[in-house]
């Protein structure tokens, strides 16, 4: 009844069989199967995903041969989320744009699911979003989905420009797509506010993670929190980089695959949303987003730690 | 004669390879086995101090009062770095340290504040193009120096870079280098004014006798708390006793030298404790033991590496009859001008000049690496860069015709500031940014100092050229304050119950092999005051200089009561500079009590040393 399609990375040529039915209507998966799916992908780099009827499960990224198979079998949402200029100008095929922008401007969990309903996405809709700002806007984007509800959300392993620059397709007319209507399930397990990263304090299985530079860092930061700044998580080709690297690094900081992550940036949780994928990628399985992070730390008054004993800025070539 | 870079390119290919052979300095399972020794650290399993002697030999430092952060100190043996190289530290950079990379006066890279964990990775990364950070810090045998110009320099008799890259090679992950008494510098030079001879443990300038290829060898230099100018071992040491004249050296230094007392511990307080005639002797005696001890298998480890595929360029007969440097160069000149002026220089080899890139205290950023490695890739022949303890980077072997392109594209990425060879480019070590000992921001100064001397075109003045300022965070001289015309040093000063920032400033320092000696202590000057105090001395010297005096020249007169018109003595110089230095109280002017990139008021803080470790 379901394959389960293994699609290695984008340059093997693992030959593809899909299982499409035409009408995404009929569909339910179940709960217990999603999970047990969440399982497999956290622990591969490889990207397994399942057809059942017409759904595919995604992995937390996305190669390029994956995407570009689900756009032929016209299998996915493709979400385009830089500035509406930049849209227009060109894009993935078939792509549609929300520039993280809007996104932010009201991201109540109702407005999202109503924005999920204008893209044209239905609950277990494979949704692949990029960017072209290295992952952050995208990452940032994607967290969003899945916390109101939308597990099956993806990352496109590289930028738009990456994509442009290796020669694939692209178009630039304005993709709409007719209504669907969506569920809200918030998931509660992957978002954390002030006052839970105030709680965690002196919990030594809690770890709050800082994704800003060096210096910001360096400058001011939450008590406790480690530092893994966004500049170390991705190469000139990837959004992400392998496993082994980023397990490496989670490692070579102490940290165990089991302990409880939280992830916050400077102020709209962009690039701790990258670092929120890039540990998941990691086989970390307990992450939240601090997505309103330090801005909203520093507004409320919260205690922070502040280092002035070195003049590290003069460091600085420009 | 070669007309054009893709000419010498093309011959290149088909002769053998002008650029000298990549040498590879990295070892992948030392990255590894760092990774490791920062858990077992981590998890309380490897004591303090096991863990700081280890780090350091691998070329991690404190960062200051932040052990759990790492300055980076990636060694570049003779100075030497390829494209590769820099792209790849401009990676890792981004990466793991600030977005930026540090050239140091001893012509090593270092990356700032790394994360302890993260260390071992910026190591993989650096083994990847062939570089390593071991033996980089740590009582060991330092980065081993080669002047900038050597295979160019139009007064050198033969290119030391071979020899200093194989002495480099030798004595890497050698046993004998690694427990030494305190660390152990080696510099070799090209000709009597270029590569700090005189302030290292061993230093050696190219020397031809009948024909027959040698060096003239200066052994017990070396900056510091207390420095000293090394003195010749011998009229003329031959290429042949090289190695055993560096071996028994370090041998010497090995089993007599002071382990207890960290203060006193360099080769060259050994040198005057025992006496310079008693010390050489000692030295040639040892050598005679090393050249008849010393295995086959040792020797065979020490391989100068000649490249002698390539076709000799032309000598150039006119050295330096740069096309521009014989106009009058002013502010109002053009840009182009001006940098030629002050950044270009002739090389021996006809048509080809050498360029500078000028670097606020030795500070560049990861882009700009990257847009540089292109430029080398493009214009040098020879397709290397080489940084300099001025903390620039000379890029060589530039054809005449290609220098305005050259300019134009170093102004795109912001690296075309003229002023690489004069006063202008102030050495500034790392201060309060990142050092333990530091006790002011002399980075940030020499960066001060720097703009505000090419705002005042101190840079095409023909009179200010050869003249220097080095400046260093506290006595310690890794800004080679006292080799330069004008030297600064940090300190604090206390008035009533307040601490304010000071430098205390030499006179008449230089690091030449023929005159090298060093700088005349003067006075203190608030660390607000030293670009005040900069501009005084040399309005002063203005009026006071006779026709064709430089200015270095005139301070060398004053420092030894020389001088004729109203400055005769050191004391004179005093007396007109202490209004500007004066520190009145706290009260009175409060901004004399903060240091540069501080609001706050000024306290000297300071942690244990890891130079001495
Ligand atoms: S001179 Fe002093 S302040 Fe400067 S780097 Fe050396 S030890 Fe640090």
């Amino acid at each position: 009844m379901c394959s389960l399609i293994n699609l290695k990375n984008n340059k093997s040529k693992t030959k593809l069989k899909y299982n499409i039915q035409s009408k995404p209507k009929n569909v339910n998966v179940k709960s217990s199967n999603l999970k047990q799916q969440n399982q497999k992908q956290t622990n591969n780099t490889k990207t397994h995903f399942k057809g059942k009827g017409t759904i595919y499960k995604l992995p937390i990224v996305c190669d390029v041969e994956t995407l570009r198979t689900l756009i032929r079998k016209k299998a996915a949402r493709v979400v385009d989320v830089r500035r509406i200029e930049d849209y227009k100008k060109g894009h993935i095929p078939t792509a549609v744009s929300l520039p993280l922008a809007n996104l932010l401007s009201n991201d109540s969990p109702e407005q999202i699911v109503k924005l999920l309903e204008t893209l044209g996405i239905y609950d277990e809709m494979p949704v692949v979003v990029y960017d072209d700002t290295f992952g952050a806007l995208a990452a940032r984007v994607a967290w969003t989905f899945q916390y109101v509800g939308h597990e099956n959300t993806s990352l496109l392993e590289m930028t738009y420009t990456n994509w442009k620059n290796l020669g694939l397709e692209i178009e630039n007319r304005i993709n709409k797509f007719p209504e669907t209507t969506h569920s809200l399930k918030l998931n509660h397990s992957i978002y954390a506010d002030a006052t839970y990263v105030e709680s965690i304090q002196n919990n030594p299985d809690k770890v709050l993670v800082d994704s800003r530079e060096r210096l910001n860092f360096l400058s001011e930061h939450i008590p406790s929190a480690k530092n893994i700044p966004y500049t170390m998580l991705g190469n000139n080709n990837h959004i992400l980089r392998s496993v082994d690297e980023l397990k490496r690094f989670v490692e070579n900081r102490g940290i165990t695959q089991d302990s409880e992550i939280i992830t916050y940036c400077g102020s709209v949780g962009t690039l701790s949303g990258l670092a929120f994928y890039a540990l998941k990628l990691a086989g970390i399985k307990n992450i939240k987003l601090y997505s309103k992070s330090f801005k909203d730390w520093k507004a409320l008054g919260k205690p922070k730690i502040e280092f002035k004993d070195a003049n590290y800025w003069d460091l600085s070539a420009e | 004669m070669l007309k054009k870079n893709e000419e010498l390119t093309k011959i290149n290919h088909e002769q053998g390879s002008f650029v000298k052979p990549k040498e590879n300095w990295g070892l992948e399972k030392e990255t590894n086995n760092f990774a490791n020794k920062v858990k077992l650290y981590r998890q309380g399993k490897l004591a303090d101090d096991d863990f700081r002697r280890f780090r350091l030999q691998h070329g991690a430092y404190g960062s200051r009062l932040r052990p759990d952060y790492s300055m980076i100190r990636i060694k570049v043996p003779s100075g030497e770095m390829t494209p590769e190289q820099l792209e790849k530290i401009a990676t890792l950079s981004e990466a793991f340290s600030i977005g930026s990379a540090h050239v140091s006066t001893r012509q090593n890279i270092q990356l700032h504040w790394v994360q302890l964990e993260d260390v071992s990775e910026v190591m993989r990364g650096l083994v990847e193009v062939g570089l390593t950070t071991r033996e980089a810090c740590g009582n060991t045998v330092r980065n081993v120096m080669c002047s900038h110009f050597a295979g160019v320099c139009p007064n050198e008799v033969f290119d030391a870079t071979p020899y200093s890259t194989a002495i480099a090679k030798f004595l890497l992950r050698n046993p004998m280098s690694q427990n030494l008494p305190r660390k152990f510098k080696i510099n070799f030079g090209c000709c009597n004014k270029h590569g700090l001879v005189r302030i290292a443990d061993i230093g050696l300038v190219p020397d031809l006798r009948d024909g027959k290829k040698g060096f003239r060898i200066y052994l017990g230099g070396g900056l510091g708390a207390a420095s000293f100018i090394g003195h010749l071992l011998e009229d003329f040491t031959s290429e042949e006793q090289l190695l055993s004249t560096c071996m028994a050296t370090i041998r010497l230094f090995d089993r007599l030298g002071n382990r207890d007392n960290m203060a006193r511990n360099r080769m060259r307080y050994l040198v005057n404790e025992i006496g310079w005639e008693k010390f050489q002797k000692m030295v040639l005696k040892e050598r005679a033991i090393v050249a008849m001890t010393v295995s086959e298998f040792t020797k065979n480890l020490y391989q100068v590496n000649f490249d002698d595929s390539y076709v000799p360029l032309k000598k150039s007969t006119k050295f330096n009859n740069l096309p521009i440097v014989e106009t009058n160069i002013s502010t109002t000149s053009n840009g182009y001008d001006r940098w030629l002026h002050t950044n270009v220089v002739p090389q021996k080899q006809e048509n080809y000049f050498t360029i500078f890139i000028t670097l606020g205290a030795g500070d560049i950023t990861s882009s700009q690496l990257r847009s540089l490695a292109l430029l080398i890739r493009k214009f040098s022949s020879e397709s290397v860069a080489r940084n300099t303890p001025q903390q620039n980077f000379a890029i060589r072997y530039i054809y005449n015709n290609d220098l305005p392109a050259v300019y134009k594209k170093l102004m795109a990425i912001g690296l075309a500031n003229p002023g690489a060879l004069t006063i202008t480019s102030a050495v500034g070590c790392s201060g309060t940014t990142s050092c333990n000992l530091a006790i002011t921001n002399s980075h940030r100064l020499a960066k001060e100092v720097q703009r505000t001397l090419l705002e005042l075109g101190f840079d095409v003045d023909n009179d200010l050229r050869n003249s220097t300022i080095k400046i260093s965070g506290c006595p310690n001289s890794c800004g080679q304050h006292e080799i330069a015309t004008i030297g600064f040093f940090g300190g604090a000063a206390r008035i009533e119950n307040s601490m304010a920032p000071v430098y205390t400033m030499l006179f008449g320092g230089n690091g030449y092999e023929d005159e090298g000696k060093l700088g005349k202590a003067i006075m203190r000057v608030p660390a607000k005051r030293v670009i005040d105090v900069i501009k005084k001395i040399v309005e002063l010297y203005k009026n006071e200089k006779s026709s064709s005096e430089t200015l270095d020249m005139w301070i060398d007169r004053i420092i030894n009561n020389n001088g004729n018109g109203n400055i005769k003595n050191m004391d004179d110089i005093k007396t007109l500079l202490t209004p500007v230095t004066q520190l009145p109280p706290f009260e009175e002017d409060q901004e004399l009590y903060q240091d540069y990139g501080n609001d706050i008021k000024f306290v000297a803080k300071t942690a244990r040393g890891e130079c001495a470790a």
